[in-house]
């Protein structure tokens, strides 16, 4: 619908203008879905006469024009189904101008709607608060762009007579958030990006320390965005990374946020997953070099984030997975072995089980047994860079293990 | 012009004309120079302006079949014949001529193996059916 030529214009501020026109025609009482189509002609209209003739206040501008594109729609479908009493006498619901979180959070509980599929959450999410384009996230998803724009409509057609005015699920939200952050960063859209900015807007409309627990995981981990790959592509591990690259600026950010959620906390409402992940994080940031991570202080907080499950070995196994390799650190190769043994029969036939005990072999000193679970996990991994890391891994210790043995 | 896949392969086809051990068994630097011709090659056939797709599948396979009415669908994970072929990733080309895709598969197959020496890897070569209706009449 709106696409390339948005572009002229200054996109980010048109974009923020989206969940907050939006947001007032669904409180309105407007259906999302003829809402949503409204707005996309207004922005088509807006790219096309803003260069000429701005308006002064270009979010009411928007909410007019779509507001004439809802009526001009109604009486259209009105006089072809001589059906009056359509969805125009529907109350309002909204009460006065509410303030700018308070939209964004109310338009991600409408596209986070419990009853929608993940990826149908994440898509109308995209969509409707960031307001990227079909095209902007069928790139990201590397789907063609005619799939995406029917994984939308869908969702839109799932919404459809829904009240949309109760409290929805915060923790689908995040969930939903976190989706999008793990996306990553694919074709022109940077969807981390995109994630931290709406957790950041989320902060400002709920006191909930996950939300900000949610924010601070993002950020640590985002940090290490540009240490994460070398010149060419290729993966560099966490004790290989150049700390000298890590983003100072988002690690201060992340550990202040963190720290808010945390004293939030007390003895009967302990930290959530969100926030025990982030101080994880925040750990490994803290570190000057590899050799000077607090395993010991991460061991604890794997402790308290595998506690979150009664049964972490099934429910949980990556969590338990993670504690593996902090057990490893703490208390020796063998240790961690151990625990990894126990995860077998819930994802034995996982790579990141297999890449983690060549991690705990290497430790160890046990190359042969490293450079075969790297192989293994090269061979099970359904990432491309992540199989070409492994081979990587697997030939390398299998070469330093040659002066040894010969 | 017409459009092919150069078929890269885990296991099958003809026999090796250079068997090697596995990639994970190899040198370091025998490793890095073999991803670095796969990234080439790619580089390669975008900037001649021969680039389709390029996909990589992971090696496990399911079999699956409809089950009949009103009975789940029959699935398999094996025990699969090591001899039947196993499709490991490729390249759609999209190229003037018969011969410009023979020159590019053997291209692909020139990659370098351990020691720096050429693979001579059996690539498989697919020609794609057109889609689209013709315009003009079948001769």
């Amino acid at each position: 619908m709106i696409d390339e030529p948005k572009r002229q214009l200054d996109e980010g501020a048109l974009r923020a203008l989206v969940p907050r026109v939006l947001a007032g025609l669904i409180r309105r009482g407007e259906d999302f879905d003829a809402a949503e189509d409204a707005l996309q002609e207004a922005l088509l209209e807006a790219l096309r006469v803003w260069p000429e003739a701005p308006p002064r206040d270009p979010r009411a501008w928007l909410a007019a024009v779509a507001t004439r594109r809802l009526v001009d729609a109604r009486r259209s479908e009105a006089a072809r189904h001589r059906r009056e009493e359509a969805t125009h006498a529907e109350p309002w619901v909204g009460g006065p101008d509410p303030e700018e979180g308070d939209d964004t959070l109310f338009l991600l509980f409408c596209c986070c709607h419990p009853d929608l599929a993940p990826t149908s959450q994440v898509a109308l999410t995209l969509r409707a608060v960031c307001g990227l384009t079909t095209r902007e996230i069928a790139d990201a998803f590397y789907v063609p762009e005619a799939t995406m724009a029917q994984r939308i409509s869908r969702a839109k057609g799932a919404l459809r007579g829904r009240r949309l005015d109760q409290p929805g699920d915060l923790a689908v939200v995040l969930r939903v958030l976190y989706l999008v952050y793990t996306a990553g960063h694919a074709g022109r859209v940077d969807l981390a990006g995109e994630a931290i900015r709406l957790a950041r807007q989320l902060t400002l409309a709920t006191e909930e320390p996950e939300a900000r627990g949610l924010l601070a995981l993002m950020l640590l981990n985002h940090a290490r965005l540009p240490a994460r790959l070398d010149a060419e592509g290729r993966i560099v591990t966490l004790d290989r990374q150049d700390r000298g690259r890590w983003d100072t600026r988002e690690i201060a950010e992340g550990v202040r946020v963190l720290q808010s959620a945390l004293t939030a906390q007390s003895e009967k409402r302990p930290p959530g997953r969100y926030q025990i992940e982030a101080a994880i994080a925040a750990l490994h940031d803290d570190a000057a070099s590899a050799s000077e991570t607090d395993w010991p202080q991460l061991l604890a907080w794997y402790d308290e984030l595998v506690a979150l499950t009664a049964d972490p070995l099934r429910e949980d196994p990556a969590a338990a997975l993670g504690r593996a390799v902090a057990v490893g650190h703490a208390l020796g190769a063998a240790a961690g072995l151990r625990e990894t043994d126990r995860l077998r029969e819930a994802i034995g036939e996982r790579h990141k089980w297999h890449a983690v005990r060549g991690h705990l072999h290497e430790l160890g000193g046990d190359l042969p047994a490293a450079a075969a679970a790297y192989a293994e996990a090269a061979r099970l991994a359904t990432n491309v860079a992540e199989r070409d890391h492994l081979i990587r891994q697997a030939a390398r210790a299998r070469a330093a293990d040659v002066p040894a043995s010969a | 012009m017409p459009k092919f896949l150069l078929l890269k392969h885990y296991r099958g086809g003809p026999e090796p004309h250079h068997p090697c051990p596995p990639m994970d068994q190899w040198a370091p630097e025998d490793v890095e120079a073999h991803m670095a011709f796969q990234h080439h090659v790619s580089e390669l056939l975008e900037s001649n302006g021969e680039y389709v797709d390029a996909q990589a599948l992971t090696p496990a396979r399911t079999w699956v079949r409809y089950g009949g009415p009103d009975a789940a669908p029959v699935a398999t994970d094996g025990p699969h014949p090591e001899t039947s072929d196993l499709v490991a990733g490729w390249w759609m080309i999209d190229v003037e001529s018969h011969e410009r895709e023979v020159e590019l598969a053997a291209y692909v197959s020139s990659e370098p193996g351990p020691g720096g020496e050429p693979l001579y890897e059996w690539i498989g070569v697919r020609e794609v059916m057109w889609e689209r209706p013709r315009t003009t009449d079948p001769a």
